[in-house]
């Protein structure tokens, strides 16, 4: 045990509730908002305590968004489900690709591999709106804008790049002589690698999948490029809530905790894999 | 026909040759210890047998077919890794079983092959145990019973011994030739621990610098060790090395040794005028205290009891220290002070000093 005097105590206990509220608080506030009229959002000064509203939750939910200037459709509901095709869709790609390939990298040496697997990591250096004029061209000749095919190709170039240099570390923290033993013991490559390479850094894979989602389903631009209102994700889908009338807080609001639910629930529950696998290094047989 | 056959297989890194021509042949059901210091290849070689590496020359026969191209899977052998290599995913059984599940065992044979052999090997009542939760001694022999389980036609082991506790190992020492001859298998077996190739192999091969610079049975390279090197190896304590320049007299060959002239077997008439290297097995050297013809003059510095034994550090005359050991005896203790020393001329060894290689006697 070690000792700490009370001052040092009342401190950290300050400290901590700072740091608590610096980064809870917004979330905390716009669960409030969510349940808030417009009016209500935008009295001076804001009220703890306001008589709750579930008719922003409704609105979006039947998608009829009324307003002083008559009844505007919104597509949320769709957007929240093409975020969950798109991000589900382009991670379960990413993966098939990308962890093979991860294997590829850290077992073998090839020619211009490590050129290879810098030139994809070098996707996430560039800032996307550097690719997406070209890109927009070349779809539109492709038949690809405003295709789900369209916007997951382009989803790979943030989730394959992720996946593949997270899973490549786990591979290679696995030593080979496991894997030739397995091999020795007359089993093909193929079923070394189901199993014994893959289990193996099954926490490193849990981890870049989860991440992958996570970042495909933040993704903005784009879809917003790319897509059109049938096709895009939440994540554009609220700029429907600019209307003509004025900016609907609470519809935003009530999008947000929507649209972050299925994210915060997937990694709650998968928060053990994110601890073990982003914390390398329990391998050592 | 060998049933195991290496020709000249060579093997080369970044950081220079680690093998330079091997060549081997091994005999059905024969356990060939390799024996060598640490670094000399001994596990590259059981590697490159495995097809885990491949060579960059030569061949590789196993039963008789060039299998230098195989894959690892095809090739039929089973091995014991030094650093284990258990699956850590796997339990104990799992890990024993995966040599058997890759050949379509029905269950039932599994589990009865697997008991067996953990039996034998004394791991029956951790089997359900993952490999972390075994210490060293048991993963080694999981390693082992992984090795052993699918009965391989050649089996190769690499110091399987090693992270044993003594007690064990001694056991296992006594225990595994047995246990290998059972298995039919063809067996290298690679170690550190010259007793342990003593004790273990129907022949010693060992790996120095490259190449194999003796292959033959344990008495033999124990008696008529093939270069100095291999000489300095086996044995402790480790052989005395003399310079020496035998000379021909009138009546037998005469040697300098510790101040004094002994006379030499004349079976080393060829060896007269070379510059040798004297080779005198601690063992082979008595210490009296009454002077002889064919002793020399000796000062014993040490004396360290060892019960079975006793090791005296003698000081010869002209300052040079060697080893003697003798076999422990009821004997009032022995005085350190001056005394003298001889030895068997029939139980030496000469080298030839510039080439390291062993001088035999011929006979006349």
């Amino acid at each position: 045990m070690e000792h700490t005097s009370l001052a040092e105590r009342i401190f950290r206990g300050v400290l901590v509730a700072l740091i608590v509220v610096f980064f809870l608080f917004p979330i905390f506030w716009i669960f409030l908002m969510s349940f808030q009229t417009n009016e209500d959002i935008l009295r001076i000064p804001p009220r703890i305590f306001f008589e709750p509203t579930l008719s922003n939750y409704s609105a979006l939910i039947t998608g009829k968004l009324v307003t002083v200037s008559g009844t505007l459709d919104i597509a949320f509901m769709k957007n929240l489900w093409n975020s969950v095709l798109l991000s589900t869709a382009a991670v379960a790609i990413a993966l098939i690709l990308g962890v093979p390939a991860a294997y590829a990298f850290a077992r073998y040496k090839f020619r211009l591999g490590e050129d290879i697997a810098f030139t994809l990591l070098s996707f996430r250096f560039a800032p996307p709106l550097l690719v997406l004029l070209p890109l927009s061209l070349y779809f539109q000749q492709l038949g690809l804008t405003d295709t789900y095919a369209g916007l997951i190709w382009v989803y790979q170039l943030i989730a394959l790049p992720l996946i593949l240099w997270i899973v490549r570390g786990y591979f290679e923290d696995v030593p080979p002589d496991i894997e030739y033993a397995y091999r020795v013991a007359g089993h093909s490559w193929w079923r070394t690698f189901i199993g014994v390479a893959i289990p193996l850094a099954r926490p490193g894979i849990a981890a870049a999948g989860l991440l992958a989602f996570i970042f495909c389903w933040n993704n903005f631009v784009f879809a917003l490029i790319l897509a059109s209102a049938d096709k895009q994700p939440v994540t554009v889908g609220a700029l429907a809530f600019v209307t003509a009338s004025g900016i609907q807080y609470g519809q935003i609001a009530a999008a947000i905790v929507l649209s972050a639910t299925p994210t915060l629930a997937l990694a709650l529950y998968a928060q053990r894999y994110l601890v073990e696998g982003l914390s390398l290094g329990a391998l050592k047989g | 026909m060998a049933h195991l056959e290496l020709q000249a297989v060579s093997k080369q890194f970044k950081t220079g040759k680690v093998l330079d021509g091997v060549s081997l042949e091994a005999e059905r059901g024969e356990i060939i210890c390799i024996f060598g210091p640490s670094g000399s290849g001994k596990t590259l070689l059981l590697r490159l047998i495995a097809g885990v590496e491949q060579p960059d020359e030569g061949v590789i026969l196993l039963g008789g077919h060039d299998v230098t191209d195989n894959a690892p899977e095809t090739r039929g052998v089973g091995m014991a890794f030094q650093n284990f290599a258990l699956f850590p995913h796997m339990s104990a059984f799992d890990n024993v079983a995966s040599a058997l599940t890759a050949r379509r065992t029905p269950p039932d044979v599994i589990r009865a092959k697997v008991e067996k052999v953990a039996a034998l090997l004394k791991i029956s009542h951790v089997l359900q145990h993952a490999p972390q939760e075994l210490s060293n001694g048991q993963k080694q022999r999981t390693g082992l019973a992984r090795a052993l389980v699918a009965d391989p036609k050649f089996l190769l082991l690499d110091d399987p011994l090693r992270n044993v506790d003594a007690k064990l190992r001694y056991e296992m020492r006594l225990e595994l030739p047995a246990l290998l001859k059972a298995s039919g298998s063809t067996v290298l077996y690679v170690t550190q621990d010259y007793k342990e190739a003593m004790a273990l192999g129907d022949r010693i091969a060992v790996l120095l610098d490259g190449v194999f610079a003796q292959i033959a049975n344990p008495a033999e390279v124990y008696r008529q060790p093939a270069t100095l090197s291999v000489a300095r190896l086996f044995g402790e304590p480790t052989i005395n090395l003399i310079p020496i320049e035998p000379l021909a007299s009138p009546d037998a060959l005469k040697i300098g040794v510790g101040g004094a002239w002994l006379s030499f077997p004349p079976s080393y008439a060829h060896a007269v005028g070379k510059s040798c290297v004297l080779g005198l097995r601690p063992e082979s050297i008595v210490v009296e205290t009454v002077n002889s013809r064919e002793s020399f003059a000796v000062d014993v510095v040490a004396v360290t009891p060892l019960n079975e034994k006793t090791l005296l550090l003698l000081r010869t005359a002209d300052g040079r220290e060697i080893l003697a050991s003798e076999a422990g005896t009821d004997e009032a203790p022995r005085r350190r002070g001056p005394a003298y020393a001889r030895f068997d001329p029939s139980a030496v060894l000469l080298f030839d000093a510039a080439s390291g290689r062993r001088v035999p006697p011929q006979s006349a």
